[in-house]
């Protein structure tokens, strides 16, 4: 180590001991404490935590963009030799502008929407290089063409809006690689984007660290993102940097408790609900004025000792240099963690795929006009154009089971089931629900389907109604559907509060007297409390952190054990819907493209866009070999989907068909029906779809397919 | 878990009503600009509250202190050499503020002035005799029967530009809801026949429901009321376009909700922080308002006293007696920027209390 590290030199970016502090009303925060890290140029550092840990405040502390009440208290910044802290002004500018860029997780705020792309990009070179237009143009379109932009000559002259959200954080990053910066902070920069988007901008990160000697740092809540793209992992909690190490061993011999947690948290993607169980971490992170006297994490640390409560452990240096800020991480052993008995769940139920069905849908369509702005069409005289967000949906849900449906944004997932529940009028086809037809908009259905069909929503901040109380929330529903008597709802929102593991004491609390997890578990509540015999949860945990994240899932997965409640769940996470759900459906642009029993749907025979899907799901364990699938060019618009397979213009299995694919692009493709229910809707022939190699090979993974 | 579930032994009860409200209005303490509105509003309120039980003298008593010269003024007015004015309203220890060219008090007067303004409404009854024809009747007939028969209006708490921004808050926000919420053709309608209020001129406006109507508290009210509502509806939709795309809504129209509930009880909770300081804002205008009126001389009924009239009352000997329109002016204008202070106060506090 000591050798490695003579060999690299001057580190480009020293923290020391880094305090950073807000001022608020009646008093200051201390939102970061004791971090210090190295950054050496070539390395990538990954900064992670759940949310409220500190991790953008460490960044831009480094960029001394704190705001107006925000102060560096203690410790120092060294960029290559230059201490940060304290400067300002044309200073600071220079240096900003010319040695340090920062890419932001949304491109879309981070791009002016009313200069094109290329007077942004051109700016940062003419005014910090002072180079010549013509000049600045031909480096811009080398860079654009450095980070895989298609034609970066025509990008130049576009607007952002003209542009894919994949492409504007492209962007982004060469606008920030322009100038050549020794160091490149990026705050969740692949968050707001899909998972394939995300997938092809994380190789272009991991290739630009290899090939342009620039530090990075790298925040992000993801520890499969991190482990795709960083080598070395900093773990921060309640503003204190709590474990550091290279990559491999933060996820093979995580040393500090909360790391371990983490870990737990996250499903691993081919685990399933009968067979593995997430551990989420009690209590949750504490706010920053009130964080414990000792060990930041003693109260939720499931190893904690008098020492920890008393003392507040320092940053120890590991015989194999890791840094660990904990008095026991040498005697703990993760291998041989217990968890508590309160987190067990209740057992499975068995199989319930082969359940009768609670819920049948055939060739279900969902159209929406838009209005064209000829005017031919302002008179009416022009059949409005039709954007085809569903099309021709067929499934049924077996009673007690749990249908997940992923896709990408824009596919039309969140219209499926908001046409389900009635919030959208169906278009056209069959839909049947427990003997009702649930074809027809909310104000026509009867009250006995409204009551069995409710929604767990996925913002939890707009969940709930900021004026009401949880017991007026939760008694809303049985007052109006008059299951419980009025003199009763208290005491029967108390056994459901208890349920969803909230005490009595949440019962006159208002929606800003809780956390996140706290309100999307009496959203749950709310869609239980009418007693629906099918609940539809619309990315239910995507807006939370992986310790809440696993949490809600083992409460829903309890709900469902107990009540047999019958769940539709939409996610974007693959590994998530893979652990809750029973069968999967995969859509894209309004089309359902593989549907079956989840297991299968991680399994060859694949549909060429699962297979595209998984590959780009960012895992969280180095170790972990993926198939490398990337899509080509962008999703198309719904308003005029491709003809004949739609997604035969970015499929990268088409070469596969005979003719080049011709087929695909002019007939409708066939079902191809495998055992268990399990549909792929391709032009390939079965065997052809069978004989895919797995995407994702783990070693114990190997093991397992040999003792099938 | 991410919760601690300490079962609390405490038996659990909803905090009562009143200690809510207070805790939510008490924000107003934190803001200095705020409390000096409130000191403001109050020091009104409290004068007006005083002047129905004490006042200096009585208000629409004429006191002349010089008989003979002031029957002379009274009769050959225009004539008058204006300084003969100063014998009648100049300030004594009796008249503290001085009296109008009729010899009532300012000082009571300005004190009363509040009533009809803040305190109270007052509602002609139907005589036998006078059959009077500027009220609407169907009202006054019906109270008519309910009240005693000695008395000869129906007084109701509560001022002239309260009654008119409640008004315009119950019509503006019901109209203006169902236009952010139901969308479409509704929003279409609803919002062009507002929108064709606002662009017809209020003076005129006041002046055509005056004078289809007749004068009189209500109507005023009425007044206040039509032209006020399509500022609130405007606000109203807007704030409901925005609240209307959360998921609490989506969850109650799941639950199978009617169009009222969700826009009396979903909606128009999370929406009254800024129509509550809209309110108050409105209360200032509506006190411009009736003082234009008064002004004017369409008034509240004489010979109560009113701001606005007396201002009127006053402006001919502006130059030479500036006393009889000062106070008056210095009320309207000292009342509506303590309720703009006070509103602006607490729209401070609710904006930062929200983050």
């Amino acid at each position: 180590m000591a050798e490695e590290k003579s060999k690299k030199g001057k580190p480009v970016l020293e923290v020391k001991d880094l305090a950073v502090a807000y001022k608020i009303r009646g008093g200051e925060v201390e939102a970061v404490q004791n971090v210090s890290f190295d950054l050496h140029s070539g390395e990538s550092i990954g900064i992670v935590g759940e949310s409220g840990c500190g991790k953008s405040t460490v960044a831009w502390a480094i960029l001394n963009f704190l705001g107006d009440n925000g102060y560096v208290k203690k410790g120092s910044v060294l960029f290559q030799g230059e201490e940060l802290v304290g400067k300002e002004g044309e200073e600071l500018r220079k240096i900003r502008g010319n040695s340090i860029a920062m890419v932001y997780q949304d491109p879309m705020q981070a791009l002016n929407p009313s200069l094109t792309l290329g007077t942004q990009m051109k700016e940062v070179l003419t005014v910090h290089r002072g180079m010549s237009d013509e000049e600045a143009s031909e480096r811009c379109i080398k860079m654009l063409d450095r980070v895989y932009m298609p034609d970066p000559g025509n990008v130049l002259m576009r607007y952002p809006h003209q542009i894919s959200g994949g492409q504007q954080q492209r962007v982004v990053i060469a606008m920030a690689l322009l100038t050549n910066p020794a160091l490149l902070v990026m705050d969740e920069p692949t968050t707001a984007l899909d998972v394939t988007v995300e997938a092809a901008v994380l190789d272009l990160i991991a290739e630009l660290r290899r090939e342009f000697d620039t530090a990075i740092m790298y925040i992000s809540h993801n520890l499969g993102v991190v482990a795709r793209v960083c080598n070395f992992v900093n773990v921060m909690y309640a503003g204190e940097m709590v474990e550091r190490a290279p990559v491999e061993d933060i996820f093979a011999r995580p040393q500090h408790p909360y790391t371990q947690g983490l870990i737990r948290c996250v499903p691993k993607l081919g685990a399933d609900k009968a067979s593995a169980q997430l551990y989420p971490i009690r209590g949750r992170v504490p706010p920053p004025n009130d964080r414990p006297s000792g060990c930041v994490y003693g109260p939720r640390c499931d190893y904690v000792q008098d020492r920890c409560l008393q003392e507040r452990p320092q940053v120890r240096i590991l015989p194999n240099g890791n840094a660990v800020r904990c008095h026991f991480s040498e005697e703990i052993d993760p291998s041989e963690w217990i968890p508590s008995e309160d987190i067990k769940l209740k057992p499975s139920p068995g199989d319930v795929t082969k359940n009768e069905a609670i819920m049948t849908v055939k060739g279900l369509k969902k159209y929406y006009d838009v209005p064209g702005n000829s005017l031919k069409a302002v008179f009416g005289l022009e059949s409005p154009k039709q954007v085809k967000a569903v099309e021709d949906a067929t499934f049924r849900v077996p009673r007690g089971s749990t249908l997940g449906i992923v896709g990408e944004s824009g596919c039309g997932k969140s219209t499926l089931i908001k046409t389900l529940i009635g919030l959208e009028e169906t278009t056209d086809g069959e839909a049947e629900f427990i003997g009702h037809d649930i074809t027809t908009a909310l104000d026509e259905r009867s009250n006995d389907l409204i009551q069995e069909l409710q929604m767990v929503f996925q913002n939890p901040d707009s969940t709930m109604n900021p004026s009401y109380t949880v017991v007026q929330q939760i008694g809303r529903p049985m007052k109006r559907f008059k299951t419980v008597p009025n003199d009763q709802i208290r005491g029967e929102v108390i056994k459901l509060l208890e349920s969803m593991r909230l005490g009595e004491n949440y019962l006159d609390r208002l929606p800003r007297q809780l956390s996140g997890g706290e309100k999307q578990r009496v959203g749950i509540a709310r869609a239980l409390a009418s007693r629906p015999e099918l609940v539809l949860c619309d990315e239910p945990v995507s807006a939370l952190d992986v310790s809440v994240q696993a949490a809600i899932l083992n409460l829903l997965i309890d709900i469902q054990r107990e009540l047999g409640t019958t769940m539709i769940f939409i996610a974007h996470d693959l590994s998530v819907v893979r652990f809750f759900s029973d069968n999967i459906a995969v859509m894209y642009l309004g089309q359902i493209m593989e549907i079956g029993p989840a297991e299968a749907i991680y399994r060859p025979a694949y549909h060429p866009y699962t297979e595209a899907l998984l590959s780009a799901v960012p895992i969280p364990d180095p170790s972990v070999t993926q198939k490398r699938i990337r899509l080509e060019g962008t999703v198309p618009s719904a308003l005029n989907p491709p003809s004949g397979c739609r997604f035969h213009t970015r499929c990268p299995r088409r070469a596969l068909m005979p003719d080049g694919g011709k087929a695909c692009e002019t007939e409708i493709p066939p079902w191809r029906e495998f055992e268990n229910g399990h549909r792929i809707f391709c032009h390939l022939p079965k065997d052809t779809l069978e004989s895919f190699d797995p995407v994702i090979s783990l070693a114990s993974d190997a093991e397992a397919v040999a003792a099938d | 878990m991410t919760t601690t579930t300490q079962p609390e032994s405490t038996a659990s009860r909803p905090p009562s009503r009143l200690s809510k409200i207070w805790k939510s209005s008490s924000i107003i303490f934190d803001s200095p600009i705020g409390m000096v509105g409130l000191a403001i509003v109050v020091f009104w309120v409290g004068m007006a509250v005083l002047s129905l039980f004490w006042t200096p003298h009585d208000p629409n008593e004429q006191y002349f202190r010089d008989q003979r010269r002031s029957a002379y003024i009274m009769t050959y007015l225009p004539w008058v050499d204006l300084e003969d004015y100063d014998e009648i309203t100049r300030p004594d220890p009796r008249f503290l503020l001085g009296t109008d060219k009729t010899g009532r008090d300012i000082l009571s007067r300005v004190m009363a002035g509040g009533q009809v303004v803040l305190l109270k409404t007052r509602i002609p009854l139907p005589t036998d005799d006078v059959r009077r024809q500027d009220e609407i009747s169907a009202l006054s007939r019906f109270l008519d029967r309910i009240a005693p028969e000695e008395w000869d209006e129906f007084v109701i708490p509560g001022g002239v530009a309260i009654w008119g921004v409640l008004g315009s808050l119950v019509v503006g926000t019901t109209f203006g809801l169902l236009a952010g919420y139901k969308g479409g053709w509704t929003e279409q309608i609803v919002m062009q026949i507002m929108d064709a209020l606002v662009a017809f001129p209020r003076i005129v406006l006041y002046i055509v429901v005056i004078a289809a109507l007749g004068q009189g508290d209500l109507v005023i009210i009425i007044a206040i009321t039509v032209t006020g509502a399509p500022g609130i509806a405007r606000l109203s939709r807007s704030l409901a376009l925005d609240i209307k795309t959360r998921d609490y809504i989506r969850a109650a129209e799941t639950r199978g909700e009617g169009l009222f509930y969700i826009m009396f009880r979903e909606i128009l909770p999370n929406a009254r922080g800024p129509l509550l300081v809209d309110a108050m804002l409105r209360v200032g205008y509506a006190i411009f308002t009736i003082g234009t009126l008064g002004f004017l001389g369409l008034g509240l009924q004489p010979p109560e006293p009113d701001w606005g009239s007396m201002v009127n009352d006053g402006r001919e000997l502006i130059f030479s007696q500036p006393n009889i329109v000062i106070w008056p002016a210095v009320a309207i204008s000292t009342l509506v920027i303590g309720l703009n202070l006070f509103a602006d106060g607490v729209r401070e506090e609710l904006s930062r209390y929200q983050k």
